[in-house]
């Protein structure tokens, strides 16, 4: 319907602020040649030129407009909201997995339900609610964990019956239902409409929106946003945002230093009918049944219903010099299984008549979620794409959170689950795309059980020891497209294949990773830890030691050979990421991040150094692979290896040496494990890696060596409370939030990035307590497992969510760890959390609204360990990452 | 309705009730298709196996290229053993798996690797597959990249009195004809490491089936006559770069000029001494096609074939083919035949078909038998080993043996040049051509490659149709189309109809058990070996070309 009028949009500056547009364009295209307007010539220049006039274009516009900017023009290549934000089935739904997506999308819900009011443009918004189907008890589960996060976050949500759904609809077949979740404040929309509402509000702020003008490229000047070249001239400007939807990967390539926006598109297709013969209620809510991968919404009296088939049709965009959307063929083959699932769910719509089966592109990206924020290679280059056809839903909270990043440089939530700097180049091959959206598609609908992994796009980076730990029975995960073993398989054991093994209760590797975990505790184990992002900095002079003084809050003029655990705080305090340095020298520095900070790090540090060319900075990952000798036994090995001592009066904790393992030299051994069990991380030149393992693996046979897997890691640092970058720390957390105010010098003499802000915090304390909960009732082998974002309540009220868990083989407990708030009890406001209002609480774990009780501590089970205080005192609460 | 299934039915039983008139009429290419319908009519009829059926058979079933020459009586033994075998209890049917896993034991499937989601070659990739009749099976199939020229070489053998040459014209064709393309300065390159004793620069990737074998001991012995090949070709040096068609012509004929001298001198060694033997005097067709860009060359030899598949502009599917029958069938080859000998011998030269009244293909790799002179022939088997002189069919000298040669490997080269809608090639030895027509081959497999049968996409338009009947139509469309997506691999699928299909062109499970349970002795006479190539070109790459070229 928005299409119709759409359609007649022409060329000229877009005057949203005539009410009577519509009417205007109408008569515009009866006086056809005639009266044809000239179109407005583009500014020489602007603050911000937003490419794209879809709903995330003119979102971001119109948020921007709303914080003050005003100096902004929109350009859309064809006509606005005439793209995927057209074809676009208008559902806004909060069901969502990942908390920042599911905060959007209720965002967007509320904005769109007054937008009509604000802007007086129709957005046919209707309330209709949403029941999100179960066929089997497993996706029941997965609905009571949505359902649980919806409930604290404040959304009306329930769990139903078959029954009670069948009251919800009228035509709905129950019979294979064993629930559902009902999400009353739903909505329906025109996305067209919402689309044309934002723009509208925008041109009233003062944004320029131009049709019919398409971007060539954007220039670059000094690594930062210059001008954008259109097909109708130059528009010098500060800032870019790239809202191109699925030609945004093709634009963000034109440029001279392109910008990598992993996305790609896949043809998607829906039904729509004529009416019924009693025309459906406009409001009668949206169904979702996942188990049949299928949509379906009134529309018009009739339905309009879609999917997510098993095998997607990848969109091939080559060349972006299309115009809006082709016209993309109706596949009724293709479409069939979609259609049995249809009239298996609702069997009385066989005689409803057909009127139109409509293909649209929806671009997907590799991990399922949005790409936000700005290029980590040229600055004031913005992107918001790649929605995974929840565009609509994403729209209004997307654009805020973008406008706000613009604005403030950092947006009000912790995003990073959706940067940009999540991925690397590493994820812009064509051929990587294609495939991995043709599993990410299929997988909208799939079950998502804790521990999944894709299986597309792997083996991509690996290790030099990746073959030999293979051969050894290793099962592998991905992070950032480098292999890590999970865990090691014996010989002769044989683990569920993948489909089975997946389990939201106990899994099968159960007891393989109870033996490797014990084996840590008591002999040793190697773990290759090869895909940690590690840096070089090093300079002439002592460049590199200031400008590491000022972005590092811990103190790193340490003696040579030292290693310091700090965060790279942001203004605000908050861990932009957390690394261990080792001084190798006075004047350089080896760096040790998360696996995926290797693009985010990299941009940070690069936009705050210095430039001087005397101060060098060198991403070296590439160059070691990095073994983790974990246990009692670790000492042991490594100095018959080294003919070295190796004890803690030789070699003492947070040490690094560089020294000989077998016949290689250059090994850079250092004393820490990441676990706060006793051992070493070896990082060895990747030519010796694979001589350096044989030797540890030979060499450690009598002290009853194995290999050994993330798992096993996992367990055993989160047993010691130990927090991880980008699990548990986010750009939200200071170290004082986390019980680090020891990794953090507040006088070392001068000034670093954050001081302020950890300063303030010291005086007036903080809002949120990093806490470690052990489940008392929790039976492992028949409840269901905590995985994370587990609702945490105190005395009965939320006060927050778990951040991550882990099964303690030394507790025989569940540990789970996350944060807690203290809300004021009338106004909901945010108090400050004292020790006392964390140990004075009862508190529940809640598992897919089952709760569970739990016991909060501040501070590991140090007494459990006592056989190996020495370490934990050094690295307690310390610091890891997975 | 089927009463008999339950009765103690021998296997071959289904066949009699035919009228006895029909049986002179059986030929390769009927006895499938009279097959299917003596099914059909069995439930009416129950008889058992009359001699004169036994003796119809010896006299017209397929047997091969010597068909009247040798063993009928072996193949009486086979036949009452056959009846033994048939009359047991039990009648077994293959279950679908079973079926599927005979099927696919020698598929093969080859892709070219993609560069950053392109892929360059005109080639996307090749299918290819072989189901035996014969046991063991004397069917080839070679595939290679040339790697010092561009192009992808791929092509099927049949061999006939054995596996032996059609083995080593599979081995050692396509290093003749990526040496016959080399420019000189790398033959000169070649033949200084061989002299040098470094390493060789590599010329051809196989793509090879783990069942596709080559012969270890013969490697030396077949790279000195390679070499001596090359050797004379940089003697030759003619400066000019090298002909296709051309290099075709000359390995074809290098190769068999080889084999015939391997023969003539022996070799020490007594294993390679018979072997070198066992592959001159056995035969070999050859059907070879090198692609490179749009320059499709096909050189046959033989009676394989080689056939395009043409998808039209509505999307039906059309062959073209692109390689003659050199057999009776052909009169350009009669006629070719006739020319090359006295008038004299011009009655005797083709009878009953066959050349001097013994061999199909008119042209073909070995044979010596039809190629030496008499004096050469006794000679050698004279002085070869005891085991040759024990075979009657070697001492055995064709009648009417004037003015030999009579038989040529010479090949019949075509050039194609390849055009977006040329979007297949079948290369197939001439047990898929008997029982299939090269146009419902190309339909087969077009609809296999595309994934959709070739039935208009349904378009609502202004029709009034309701989701139920459009669901009804969609799953009737699935269920014709199912049987595509059972097989992986193109040339599988054209195997599973060539055996299976009923009168109405598609596949019968019941059949397709049937015609893949016939015991090994059994089933030469129902089907010949079958190898399948099918290769899948690139429309994107040979319509980039041709726009470069305009």
């Amino acid at each position: 319907a928005a299409g119709m009028f759409l359609r007649l949009l022409s060329d000229v500056r877009w005057q949203a602020a005539n009410p009577k547009w519509r009417r205007m364009t109408c008569c515009r295209r009866s006086a056809s040649s005639t009266a044809e307007p000239h179109p407005v010539s583009l500014p020489a220049q602007a603050q911000v030129v937003i490419c794209g006039g879809g709903i995330m274009g003119t979102s971001v516009a119109y948020h921007l407009s709303k914080m003050g900017w005003k100096d902004i023009v929109l350009l859309e290549q064809g006509r606005l909201a005439a793209g995927t934000t057209r074809f676009c089935a208008g559902i806004v739904s909060t069901a969502r997995q990942v908390s920042v997506e599911l905060k959007m999308a209720d965002y967007s819900n509320k904005l769109y339900q007054q937008l009509e009011q604000e802007t007086g443009v129709n957005t046919g918004y209707v309330k209709t609610g949403s029941i999100s189907l179960a066929q089997t008890q497993d996706r029941l589960i997965s609905l009571k964990r949505i359902a649980s996060s919806l409930n604290v976050m404040g959304i009306p949500c329930e769990i139903i019956t078959p029954k009670q759904v069948a009251q919800l609809h009228p035509l709905i077949n129950i019979h294979d239902l064993v629930g559902a979740m009902y999400v009353p404040e739903d909505a329906l929309v025109s996305s067209a409409n919402v689309s044309l509402a934002l723009a509208t509000a925008a041109s009233r702020n003062g944004v320029q929106i131009h049709e019919r003008t398409s971007v060539s490229h954007v220039a670059v000047q000094k690594g930062r946003v210059a001008a954008v070249e259109t097909d109708r001239g130059e528009i010098k400007c500060q800032y870019f945002v790239n809202c191109a939807g699925q030609w945004a990967y093709e634009l963000g390539h034109s440029g001279e230093e392109p910008v990598n926006i992993p996305l790609h598109a896949c043809e998607h297709f829906y039904l729509l009918t004529h009416p019924l013969k009693e025309p459906l209620a406009s409001n009668l809510p949206t169904i979702v049944d996942p188990d049949g991968r299928i949509y379906i919404r009134n529309w018009q009296g009739g339905i309009l219903s879609g999917g997510f088939e098993k095998n997607p049709k990848p969109l091939f965009t080559e060349g972006r010099n299309q115009l809006e959307i082709h016209n993309l063929q109706e596949d009724w083959d293709h479409f069939e299984p979609l259609l049995s699932a249809l009239l298996r769910r609702m069997p009385d719509l066989e005689a409803l008549q057909i009127m139109q089966l409509v293909n649209c592109p929806e671009s997907f990206t590799p991990d399922m979620r949005c790409i936000m924020g700005e290029s980590p290679t040229v600055r004031g280059y913005f992107v918001l794409a790649g929605m995974n056809s929840a565009g609509i839903s994403y729209g209004g909270g997307a654009g805020k959170y973008l406008a706000e990043w613009m604005v403030n440089g950092y947006p009000s939530e912790n995003v990073w689950p959706l940067d940009l700097k999540r991925f690397g180049t590493l994820q812009s091959s064509r051929t990587f795309l294609r495939h991995r959206v043709m599993e990410v598609m299929p997988l909208m609908c799939d079950l998502k059980v804790p521990r999944w992994d894709f299986q597309t796009g792997r083996q991509l980076r690996t290790s030099p020891l990746y073959d030999r730990l293979d051969a050894q029975g290793a099962r592998w995960m991905e992070k950032h497209g480098f292999e890590r073993v999970k865990y090691f398989v014996p010989p002769g054991k044989d683990l569920l294949d993948l489909d089975q093994s997946k389990t939201f209760y106990k899994p099968d590797w159960f007891d393989i990773v109870g033996s490797e975990v014990k084996c840590c505790k008591e002999a040793v184990c190697v773990i290759d830890m090869s895909s940690f992002t590690k840096f070089e900095i090093s300079s002439t002079g002592d460049q590199a030691l200031e400008s590491l003084q000022y972005l590092f809050s811990n103190d790193l003029d340490v003696p040579v050979g030292h290693v310091v655990h700090t965060g790279m705080l942001n203004e605000k305090g908050g861990y932009e990421n957390d690394c261990s340095i080792a001084r190798l020298s006075k004047r350089s520095f080896f760096m040790i991040s998360p696996t995926d900070q290797q693009v985010h790090c990299w941009a940070w540090l690069k936009n705050r150094l210095p430039d001087d060319s005397n101060l060098t900075m060198e991403d070296v990952t590439w160059k070691y692979t990095a073994l983790n000798l974990i246990g009692p036994r670790a000492v042991d090995v490594l100095s018959e290896l080294s003919y070295a001592p190796m004890t803690p009066e030789h070699f003492p904790s947070l040490f690094c040496k560089e020294m000989s393992v077998g016949y290689a030299n250059g090994i850079r051994v250092m004393s820490i494990t990441h676990t706060g069990e006793p051992g070493f991380m070896l990082y060895i030149p990747i030519e010796y890696a694979l001589h350096v393992y044989n030797e540890v693996m030979n060499m450690g046979q009598k002290y009853g060596i194995r290999n050994a897997g993330y798992y096993a890691l996992r367990s055993l640092r989160i047993e010691k409370f130990f927090a991880f970058w980008g699990q548990d720390l986010d750009a939200f957390t200071t170290p004082m939030e986390c019980g680090r105010e020891f990794q953090v010098k507040l006088e070392k003499g001068m000034q670093f990035v954050g001081q302020e802000a950890l300063l303030e915090q010291k005086q007036n304390g903080v809002y949120k307590r990093f806490t470690m909960f052990i489940l008392e009732d929790h039976d492992t082998d028949m409840d269901l497992w905590p995985w994370w974002g587990e609702p945490i309540f105190r005395n009965g009220r939320y006060v927050g969510k778990t951040t991550s868990s882990a099964y303690s083989y030394t507790l025989e407990r569940h540990v789970c760890l996350g944060f807690v708030q203290h809300f004021d009890e009338k106004t909901g406001e945010e108090l400050v959390v004292t020790t006392d209002f964390i140990n004075q609480g009862e508190y529940e774990i809640d598992i897919a609204g089952q709760r569970f009780q739990a016991k909060a501590k501040l501070y590991p089970f140090s007494s459990l360990f006592a056989q190996r205080r020495r370490k934990d005192e050094v690295e307690l609460s310390g610091y890891q990452r997975e | 309705a089927i009463p008999v299934r339950s009765s103690r039915l021998p296997l071959l039983s289904d066949a009699m009730p035919a009228p006895a008139h029909l049986f002179p009429l059986i030929r390769n290419c009927e006895i499938s298709r009279i097959c299917s319908t003596v099914c059909y009519c069995h439930h009416k009829h129950l008889c058992c196996l009359s001699s004169h059926f036994a003796h119809g058979h010896f006299r017209y079933a397929p047997q091969k290229k010597f068909a009247t020459l040798y063993r009928p009586k072996e193949n009486f033994n086979h036949f009452i053993h056959a009846r033994d075998y048939a009359s047991t209890p039990q009648r077994f049917y293959l279950t679908p798996p079973q079926v599927n896993s005979i099927l696919k034991a020698n598929e093969y499937s080859f892709k070219v690797p993609e560069f950053d989601g392109k892929n360059v070659s005109s080639v996307l990739g090749f299918d290819s597959n072989q189901l035996p009749a014969n046991a063991p099976i004397e069917d080839r199939r070679s595939a290679a990249t040339c790697l010092q020229t561009r192009g992808m070489l791929l092509g099927v053998f049949d061999g006939h009195a054995g596996c032996a040459c059609a083995q080593a014209v599979s081995e050692r064709l396509f290093y003749y004809i990526a040496v016959s393309l080399l420019p000189h300065e790398t033959l000169l390159e070649i033949e200084n490491a061989v002299e040098s004793g470094r390493a060789l620069l590599p010329i051809l990737q196989w793509h090879k089936h783990p069942n596709d074998y080559f012969s270890k001991e013969a490697s030396k012995l077949y790279f000195n006559s390679l070499r001596t090949y090359w050797q004379e070709l940089i003697d030759l040096n003619s400066g000019e770069t090298t002909d296709v068609k051309e290099a075709l012509i000359n390995a074809f004929k290098r190769l068999d000029n080889d084999i015939s001298l391997e023969a003539q001198v022996g070799d020490p060694n007594s294993f390679l001494n018979y072997l070198v033997l066992r592959v001159a005097f056995s035969g070999a067709t050859a059907c070879v096609a090198h692609v490179d860009g749009v320059d499709l060359h096909i050189a046959n030899t033989g009676d394989s074939r080689a056939m395009l598949g043409v998808q039209e502009e509505d999307g039906s599917w059309s062959a073209v083919t692109l390689s003659y029958d050199h057999n009776a069938q052909n009169k350009h080859e009669v006629e070719r035949v006739k020319m090359e000998h006295p008038k004299s011998e011009e009655k005797n030269l083709v009878k009953q078909d066959r050349l001097l009244g013994l061999l199909m293909p008119f042209r073909a790799f070995g044979d010596v038998k039809f190629k030496w002179s008499i004096e050469l022939q006794k000679r050698v088997i004279e002085s070869g080993p005891d085991q040759l002189n024990d075979n009657e069919y070697t001492k055995f000298i064709p009648p009417n043996y004037h003015t030999p040669p009579y038989l040529t490997a010479e090949p019949e080269v075509i050039h194609h040049k390849l055009r977006p809608q040329d979007k297949f090639l079948v290369l197939a030895t001439d047990g898929l051509w008997e029982t299939m027509h090269r146009q419902d081959v190309a339909r087969i497999v077009g609809e296999y490659l595309t994934g959709v049968h070739h039935q208009q996409p349904i378009a609502v338009g202004g029709y009034k149709v309701t989701l139920g009947q459009m669901h009804g139509l969609l799953a009737e469309r699935r269920a014709r189309i199912s049987s595509v997506f059972e097989d992986q691999n193109a040339a599988t699928h054209l195997i599973r109809h060539a055996v299976g299909n009923n009168e109405f062109g598609t596949v019968d499970h019941e059949r397709l058990s049937k015609m893949l349970s016939l015991p090994e002795e059994l089933a030469r006479m129902y089907r010949d070996d079958i190898t399948i190539i099918v290769v899948q070109f690139n429309s994107h790459v040979i319509g980039a070309c041709q726009n470069e070229e305009l």
